[in-house]
């Protein structure tokens, strides 16, 4: 798909057509947005999410870079935050998931150059379901192949009618497919939640299983996959669903032609965590010795499959990873940023493009707080306003080209449409890394 | 002594949650959504609550925060459990200790609601 500038009948507008929308992990790359003034005022196609997205990133006029709440020359706050970064014991980089992989690349030379913990926005968001992944696998397609083949479709504690609206339209309910002429019609739709969501509404089938009992419907399912006998009385007391239900959703998951689960973080941030992701990347592993299904989790921000990929290549891990002995070591629980805050242990942080001061504990907030630390952020947020050293930086897709990674590991290209007067992520983080360099010579 | 009822609280995404992070995280809208929290309606009616009024939830360890109620939509929400927007009080109630997953406990939490004048 080329990119197409084109100028409507009015020369003081510009339309970009097939713009790209970062906001949910969806990153809608169809959207022909209109730009008058340095503002967006149309963008069509884009969702309700999508709209606030690109109406609400206008050029802001704070000062790019603010040490200690004072405006700054960005070459000052480049210069603070590597020394900031270099004189501390137990640096940690965290973030990453809002902005592009070329960013987050630079992000991970810098926690190699000072020995660092690099974790992402994964850790609090499908974490869990990556521990899961390297120990069950994930049986996994494009969004694609969901589109054109998918003729049953689970959709396990989310909601994506609120979290990612266009999921529905473009891939996974109504799209009109190779193997599904009639769209909607081939397909059937199941929600299984503890909630009677805008997501159940739209489906076939609804299981509202009682909190918390992920775990037991999951391994219920994969019992009856595999013909062993289990105790209706038990599974109608452990999730709330008659035995009955589950035992006809097995024979329809039996009879489908392409299975898919599409699984939130309903299973991830719930009693169980890593647990409830593995139950469920089993299932949809035992379901293809009798049909071919697979399992995707639906991920959050436009790039934080992008984070997971980008530290993978680097480190050899999704998440969680502390260079501190000049080789990479993985453990969520240790080096994830949860727990390097709440523990007191990290004593400096670079924070890339997310706010750990509105969704963190408060036991990590505090020390987050205490100790000096650089944000970079498009937005006036609470955690810019407790950094040391803060970056306003362009936004991605919206003023900044490069690569995002769709919630199915597809890179797509952003197609900017306009110019920002702040520096982008990839240049403040490069300038860090220069910075670092000369003061570790 | 007040009445203490027991209930699993859930914090999850909402629409307007998400066009907040837009818009602004301390403009109204955002604010109001993530300080809002969803209770059934026939626990509202049993409790005796109107759309507005305060309550404090505490969880099982001690975590606690004050915030006003809104009455669910239909039957969004089954008796006995209650609905938050993630943001800052959502987070308030999470502990530090995440149980080696790198992910604090965030959903399902066992809290009691008590009524404030």
């Amino acid at each position: 798909m080329s990119t197409a500038v084109t100028k409507p009948v009015d020369p003081s507008l510009t339309v970009i057509e097939d713009s790209t929308c970062t906001f949910c992990g969806c990153v809608c790359d169809d959207i022909d947005i209109t730009v008058k003034d340095n503002h967006i005022i149309e963008a069509k196609r884009a969702c309700v999410l999508g709209k606030s997205w690109f109406f609400n990133h206008h050029a802001d006029d704070r000062p790019s870079c603010l040490i200690e709440g004072r405006a700054a020359s960005v070459a000052e706050g480049v210069d603070r935050a590597a020394r900031i970064l270099t004189e501390a014991r137990y640096p940690i980089i965290y973030g990453l998931s809002d902005t592009t992989s070329e960013a987050q690349r630079v992000a991970v030379g810098i926690g190699d150059s000072i020995g660092g913990t690099v974790d992402t926005t994964t850790s609090v968001c499908h974490g869990p379901s990556g521990m899961a992944f390297q120990g069950v696998g994930e049986v996994t397609c494009t969004l694609g192949e969901v589109a054109n083949r998918g003729d049953l479709v689970i959709f396990w504690g989310g909601n994506p009618a609120e979290s990612h609206p266009r999921h529905f339209t473009k891939y996974s309910l109504m799209p009109k497919g190779m193997f599904l002429p009639n769209g909607r019609k081939d397909r059937t739709a199941v929600g299984i939640d503890v909630r009677k969501t805008k997501t159940a509404k739209a489906m076939d089938l609804f299981f509202q299983i009682k909190p918390r009992s992920d775990f037991e419907a999951l391994w219920t399912l994969r019992a009856l996959a595999k013909g062993v006998e289990v105790d209706p009385e038990q599974v109608r007391n452990d999730t709330g669903i008659e035995l009955a239900r589950w035992q006809d959703l097995m024979d329809r998951m039996k009879a489908a032609k392409f299975g898919v689960i599409l699984f939130g973080m309903g299973l991830t941030m719930t009693r169980g965590k890593h647990l409830n992701s593995e139950a469920l990347l089993s299932l949809a592993r035992d379901m293809n010795a009798y049909t071919r299904f697979v399992v995707k989790p639906m991920r959050g921000h436009g790039n934080v499959t992008g984070a997971d990929n980008v530290v993978t290549w680097q480190t050899g891990y999704p998440f969680g990873v502390n260079m501190s002995r000049g080789y990479p070591r993985f453990n969520p629980g240790e080096y994830t940023t949860s727990d390097t805050l709440a523990r007191g242990e990290a004593d400096a942080a670079l924070i890339i493009a997310c706010d750990p001061m509105a969704n963190f504990s408060q036991p990590a907030r505090e020390r987050l707080e205490s100790i000096p630390f650089i944000a970079l952020d498009p937005k006036d947020t609470p955690t810019t306003r407790a950094a040391t050293v803060v970056f306003t930086t362009a936004t991605y897709g919206i003023n900044v080209p490069g690569t995002v990674y769709r919630m199915d590991d597809v890179p797509i290209f952003l197609r900017p449409a306009f110019p920002s007067p702040h520096p982008s992520d990839f240049d403040v983080l490069s300038a860090i890394q220069r910075r670092v360099t000369e003061l570790k010579q | 002594m007040p009445i203490l009822e027991t209930f699993i609280l859930i914090p999850g995404r909402t629409s307007k949650q998400g066009c907040g992070i837009s818009e602004g995280k301390f403009a109204d809208g955002y604010q109001h959504e993530i300080t809002t929290l969803q209770v059934a309606p026939p626990d509202m009616k049993r409790l005796g609550l109107a759309n507005g009024d305060r309550v404090r939830i505490t969880t099982e360890s001690g975590r606690q925060i004050d915030v006003a109620v809104a009455a669910a939509a239909g039957d969004e929400l089954p008796p006995g459990l209650l609905f938050i927007a993630y943001g800052d009080l959502s987070s308030r109630l999470m502990d530090g200790d995440t149980h080696g997953s790198g992910m604090p406990t965030s959903k399902g939490f066992d809290v009691t609601l008590e009524k404030l004048n």
